[in-house]
């Protein structure tokens, strides 16, 4: 059994207890391990189930590459499912709960899966599933979905409490990987000049080397880490980070940091992850190696790990994973580890080398400890139910029916050689070479990531290169290559000379014994997360597959969390065999970012909550809240759809609003419109080619509509334009088209007509604007005293401005509801006290604020049309009756060419009507005029469609605009609408002016 | 995620700070232009796998437009230029050249 | 008429591990032209020279903003800028130039203390190691326009459109909140 040992353990405090609880169960562990260290030490080797199977899983790795125990860590809010306990930092409080079984961890009814060997293999889904259809939804599907998965969401109502924040950041070179490659390749860039950051995803600096025993000038690595670090931290231009893992490289030296910032301290003011978007000159990753399982029967019995990752727990943590080891190897490092077992006082019943000889340094060091060593050897089988109790042990070269030796045990220490992590070296384009004799893929340096000049941008030392040995000069030329891509000229101390002992080559042993029959292939794991074997793999080929690609989703191998850190190499090799080809032939995955999961609140960063997206206020948006305001979203602005007064549905509130605005006086905010400045002495040629109709002949003091249009020809904007002076005129644009409008403007001008003198100033938010609407409109505007706004002196699509009482006001008069109107602009700052005014000065002349409904309606009644109704971005002006907007004299405007072409001049083309329900109902929105007959492709024929549809409070019916096939030829007319189903709806083809046709009212 | 250079302002910013704009070197048809005209005004892009000639805005900063040289493929800049100009400048084009060998030139 | 004005957020502020306060209503005239042929008019109206690029030049309670290659932006006392604004348009108006007051259309930002940059570092692509007294940088604050001078030693502020202050005052409390110090310049 797993067990603290009564010394050593590097990392940890001895002196503080940390307790938590694993399964509702109260455990405790040491202060500076990870919760894997802890449970080890607390004897809980079983630590969650497989994923289909339901195999009883534990502890395989000690890092990020860890596929097996995945937990549910926290509660209620705090929740998270699916966290490796490996790189989980032990602390007070910790809740820990397995994950994928049913009804305990201990007893698994579901574990049955594995009983039946067949079941769910290679393509199973795929294969078993397809018929009969109907059986999918309502009988597969439940019931895998209850077998398969790993943790379960968070509640349903949980909300995150915690923060997230990002954090964007610049340095020239960028370390990855605080090992002693990544802090010597830190002080070299560092010493070079350059600025540098460097990030270590765990909580300690060193990486393997004080863990492998590596001794720098004669020290241990420990010595050389901590003093190495002191110099960095010295160093105004070194920034060190711990717990930030680089999670992935992206173009242009763009890179994403995930930094767990308090994860190990919840509850605290610290965010809990914070997201750097990291913008480097050059990146040095120093990300070390990962170390390859090996594919023999029984291997994802708990207590089966990597020979690293119980060398790490032994030295780092104190804990043994066992009583007694065996370890298993086709390399010389897994010594190491029976080395650092024998010193601790764990028994090492054998180390079963693979390979037929073996005569390395550590392996000579093993032998003079006094360990066995079976050389030309391998596992059989691992026996045991839910943890090791023996090995068999088979020669290396046969099928493995019989076995030659057997070992009680209860923990297995295996080797398969390692992998250099090329997962940010790849992540942007970088390519991989195979490298023959190491066996494993390694950065190609001539063929990088290419950043912005075209050259590449991240280097790759230490043993992440494949560099093995001499790892501190590896790391020192990369980061001064680095540095010196940055522009830095400093030198650098050439960095001392790291021991490592010469290694024996290691053998490439896929699968153990080389021979196996099939009943252990297939209780080899290659995949431990998603339980995919060596038989599986194997069968894929056979059926078919060749590219990796394609294997990988057959099979899911790689397909899991941990995205086939542990798996991609060993099933590629098993793949190759099968396929009779070498392994580059059948080539590798892709990594993609990012390394490791990286939380969705990190990704969300400050965008939650009311920062979660820019909602823009008007200057009087603090009184529409605390009125009843029902808002509309209208781009990023929330007007006032209504104001809901007590007892009133939006419907009530709607038709009173609109009824107050025909007979007394109505109050819209309009300060949502754009309001762009164009001035300059070209300014009249411009806004000729801006607009459809003519704009330069328009006199100062005047207001005149006009109608935008993109080069199709298709209206893009509308409204009102005012003459403010010879050179310069203000252009009204609508609530969500003015920040396009001015950029447009900005376009032309800057890319086309560069050589005209006009200027544009976005004034859209200097301006408060209210639009005064109704037959004592003027009344109330004459209380202020000020300007004079009389009839005569300031007529229809005239402005003026002056001091409306003590308000700086715009006055211009125009109406988009058919009364009396003035739209009164004041510096937005005013915009509050001048609205509260008119409130107070109109009270007795029934003064009523309304919003963007009761504006749709007044101005349907009058048969003005709204972008963003009657237009949808392939409506010309023609198809809306506005052929009087259209210029005939000019030569040229924005959008005439595209108005000219075939199909906008068909007589075909859909045209604006009014339209009349024959019953007084009101139309659906959206709803298509039907023929009756049936098109080609036997969809119903249609010839027309709703634009606009309201309730009509002032002709108390419903009252919609459309676009009709020849509908202004066709007056009186009644068409079929579609309604919900198969009903039809009779509707008569009138005159969408509705209101007031003569224009009487607005006119006074 | 780009990193460009705005020769407006001089700040080189990633990509979030400028909108893009489309290919660069347009010549605008108008009335009077024909039909086979019109339609490569407005429709027909280069979309080249290599050398490409963009518009970009500088939208969160200084508000103007520039003109970027850019690989479509390795996402290399060669250099980015104001917007003011019919065709890319000399310098550009000759660090094109000088990158892209069997480049075939602007056209 | 000033005294019936609000700035957006009038007294807003925040104590965090910077502080954060929205400034009060701020005297801004946008003017656009040919910088060089700016230089008399804003000199007599502001005592200052034509700023360097992304550099703002300040005479006591003026200061005037380098925005791109033909736009300036003046800052002066809120009362002053409509009769500032008027005499500018009357020096240039020979030329072609505009000059507009844009005072109402802005909310303005103190970030104080100093880790002013670290906290702005969490809403802005911008490297603020980089930057010195009087740099001004026009960029993104998360989702909206800002421009960012350094005003003084610890101390930045900040300009962005007037619709977006309490967005902009959301953004900046929460990156000042005590306990999140990324601890990246200072």
């Amino acid at each position: 059994m797993s067990h603290r040992l009564a010394t050593g353990g590097r990392l940890i405090d001895r002196a503080r207890d940390v307790k938590f609880t694993f399964n509702g169960k109260h455990m405790t562990g040491f202060a500076g391990e990870t919760l894997a260290a802890s449970l080890l030490a607390n004897g809980q080797t079983l630590l969650g189930r497989s994923f289909k199977y339901h195999r009883p899983r534990g502890v395989v790795a000690s890092g990020a590459e860890e596929p097996n125990a995945l937990v549910g860590l926290g509660k209620g809010d705090r929740y998270e499912p699916n966290q490796r306990v490996t790189t989980t930092e032990v602390f007070d409080g910790l809740s820990a709960e397995t994950q994928n079984h049913w009804p305990s961890l201990e007893y698994d009814l579901l574990a049955v899966n594995s009983l039946v060997p067949q079941f769910l293999t290679a393509g199973f889904y795929y294969k078993t599933f397809l018929r009969p259809r109907a059986f999918w939804k309502h009988v597969y599907e439940p019931i895998i979905r209850k077998s398969a998965g790993l943790g379960k969401a968070p509640a349903h109502d949980a909300r995150d409490p915690d923060r997230y924040e990002q954090l964007y950041a610049f340095c020239d070179v960028l370390v990855i990987g605080g090992g002693i490659a990544g802090l010597q390749a830190a002080l070299s860039a560092a010493e070079a000049g350059a600025r540098v950051a460097l990030w270590e995803q765990t909580v300690h600096w060193g990486g393997r080397a004080p863990v492998d025993g590596v001794t720098i000038d004669g020290q241990d690595a420990d010595a050389w880490v901590k003093a190495t670090v002191a110099k960095l931290e010295s160093m105004d231009n070194v920034h060190l980070r711990l717990r930030c893992m680089g999670a992935g490289v992206h173009d242009h030296g763009y890179v994403l940091g995930y930094e767990r910032v308090s994860d190990h301290a919840p509850g605290t003011d610290a965010p809990r992850h914070r997201l750097w978007r990291m913008r480097a000159g050059q990146i040095v990753t120093a990300t070390g190696a990962i170390e390859r399982p090996l594919s023999f029967a029984g291997n994802d019995l708990p207590g089966v790990m990597l020979a690293s990752a119980v060398r790490d727990y032994v030295v780092n943590y104190a804990v043994a994973p066992g009583q007694s080891v065996v370890v298993v190897t086709n390399n010389d490092d897994a010594y190491r580890t029976a080395i650092a077992l024998r010193r601790a006082g764990v028994g090492v019943p054998a180390v079963v080398d693979a390979r037929a000889e073996a005569n390395g340094p550590l392996v000579a060091e093993a032998r003079a400890a006094g360990i066995t060593v079976l050389t030309g050897k391998g596992i059989r089988k691992v026996k045991g139910s839910k943890q090791v109790t023996s090995v068999e042990i088979c020669r290396i070269d046969s099928k493995g029916t019989a076995f030659t030796e057997k070992f009680d045990c209860d923990a297995v220490a295996m080797s398969g050689g390692w992998s250099p992590v090329v997962h940010l070296w790849s992540h942007c384009g970088g390519k991989l070479l195979w490298d023959e004799a190491n066996h494993f893929f390694r950065p190609d340096a001539a063929r990088p990531p290419l950043g912005t000049d075209g050259a590449g941008f991240v280097t790759v030392c230490g043993s992440a290169n494949g560099d093995m040995g001499a790892v501190l000069s590896s790391a020192h030329e990369a980061a001064l290559a680095a540095a010196r891509a940055t522009g830095a000229t400093g030198n650098a101390t050439a960095p001392s000379a790291d021991s490592a002992p010469d290694m024996a080559p290691m053998d490439a042993v896929w699968m153990m014994p080389r021979n196996a029959e099939y009943e252990l292939r297939m209780k080899m794991w290659l995949d431990f997360q998603n339980d995919v074997k060596v038989a599986d793999v194997q069968l894929a080929a056979r059926e078919g597959y060749q590219s990796v690609e394609h294997t990988k989703r057959y099979t899911t191998l790689g397909m899991a969390t941990d995205q086939g850190k542990l798996s991609n190499i060993n099933g590629l090799a098993i793949l190759s065999d099968a396929l009779g080809q070498p392994i580059p032939a059948t080539g590798t995955t892709t990594f993609r970012p990012p390394y490791t999961p990286i939380s969705i609140g990190a990704i969300a960063g400050e965008a939650t909550g009311s920062t979660f997206q820019p909602l823009r206020r008007s200057p009087i948006q603090d009184w529409h809240d605390s009125n009843g305001s029902d808002p509309e979203p209208v781009g990023q602005w929330r007007r006032p759809y209504t104001y809901l007064r007590a007892g009133e549905d939006r419907h009530a509130s709607v038709n009173r609003e609109v009824a107050n605005a025909r007979t007394n006086t109505g109050l819209l905010d309009a300060s949502t419109l754009g309001k762009i400045l164009v001035q300059g002495p070209d300014a009249g040629r411009f806004m000729d080619m801006f607009y459809t109709n003519m704009m330069s002949n328009l006199k100062p003091g005047k207001c005149r509509y006009g109608l935008m249009c993109n080069e199709n020809g298709f209206l893009m904007d509308d409204g009102v334009v005012a003459r403010l002076s010879d050179d310069a005129f203000l252009v009204h644009t609508t609530s969500g088209g003015a920040d396009h409008v001015h950029g447009w403007m900005e376009d032309w001008l800057q890319c086309e007509w560069w050589d005209w003198k006009v200027h544009t100033v976005n004034l859209t938010e200097q301006f408060a604007q209210i639009a005064v609407v109704g037959p004592k409109a003027r009344q109330l505007l004459e209380r202020f005293g000020g300007m004079d706004v009389s009839a005569d002196t300031l007529k229809f699509m005239e402005w003026s401005e002056g001091k409306l009482g003590g308000f700086d006001a715009r006055v211009f008069r125009i109406s988009f509801s058919g009364e009396l109107s003035f739209e009164v602009a004041v510096p937005a700052g005013q915009g509050r006290a001048f609205w509260d005014k008119l409130l107070a000065e109109g009270a007795d002349l029934g003064v009523m604020p309304y919003g963007t409904e009761a504006l749709h309606i007044l101005r349907a009644e009058k048969g003005f049309i709204m972008i963003g109704d009657e237009t949808d971005g392939t409506v010309i002006p023609q198809d809306l009756n506005l052929n009087w907007a259209i210029s005939k004299k000019k030569d040229d405007f924005l959008g005439k060419r595209g108005m000219e072409r075939e199909a906008m001049i068909h007589p075909d083309r859909w045209k604006l009507v009014g339209l009349e329900t024959l019953d007084g109902s009101v139309l659906p929105h959206g709803a298509l005029a039907v023929t009756g007959g049936k098109t080609a492709n036997k969809q119903a024929e249609t010839e027309g469609r709703v634009t606009s549809t309201y309730y009509s409070a002032t002709l108390k019916r419903g009252i919609a605009m459309g676009l009709v096939r020849y509908g202004p030829d066709r007056m009186g007319e009644v068409l079929e609408f579609a309604g919900t189903g198969d009903a039809r709806i009779k509707v008569r083809i009138v005159d969408p002016v509705l209101y007031d046709k003569e224009g009487a009212k607005q006119n006074v | 995620m780009l990193l460009l250079t705005c020769p407006c302002c001089g700040v080189t910013a990633e990509e979030t700070e400028f909108a893009p704009g489309g290919e660069a070197h347009l010549k605008r048809s108008g009335p009077g232009s024909s039909d086979a005209e019109f339609d490569s005004y407005m429709f027909n892009r280069k979309n080249p796998r290599g050398v490409h000639f963009e518009r970009w805005r500088h939208a969160y900063g200084c508000g103007k437009w520039f003109l970027a040289a850019r690989c479509t493929m390795t996402l290399e800049v060669f250099g980015t230029y104001p917007a003011q100009t019919l065709e890319p400048p000399a310098e550009i084009v000759a660090a094109i050249k000088a990158k892209r060998p069997d480049w075939e030139g602007f056209a | 008429m000033s005294e019936l004005a609000q700035s957006a957020l009038p007294g807003a502020a925040y104590e965090g591990f910077v502080t954060v306060a929205e400034a009060g209503l701020r005297g801004m005239i946008t003017v656009r032209g040919d910088l060089a042929g700016l230089a008399g008019a804003v000199k007599d109206a502001t005592g200052c020279a034509i700023p360097a690029q992304r550099r703002v030049e300040q005479a006591g309670a003026k200061a005037v903003a380098w925005m791109s290659p033909d736009e300036l932006l003046i800052l002066c006392d809120y009362a002053d800028a409509p009769a500032l604004t008027a005499s500018l348009a009357t020096a240039l108006s020979g030329q072609f130039a505009t000059v507009a007051n844009v005072s109402d259309a802005r909310a303005v930002f103190t970030v104080t203390g100093a880790q002013a940059g670290d906290a702005l570092a969490k809403l802005c692509p911008v490297d603020f190691g980089a930057m010195t007294t009087g740099d001004i940088r026009r960029t993104r604050a998360a989702q909206v326009a800002a421009a960012i001078w350094v005003s003084g030693e610890g101390e930045m502020t900040l300009v962005c459109f007037r619709s977006v202050a309490q967005y902009m005052f959301d953004l900046l409390s929460r990156a000042a909140q005590p306990g999140s110090e990324p601890k990246l310049y200072a």
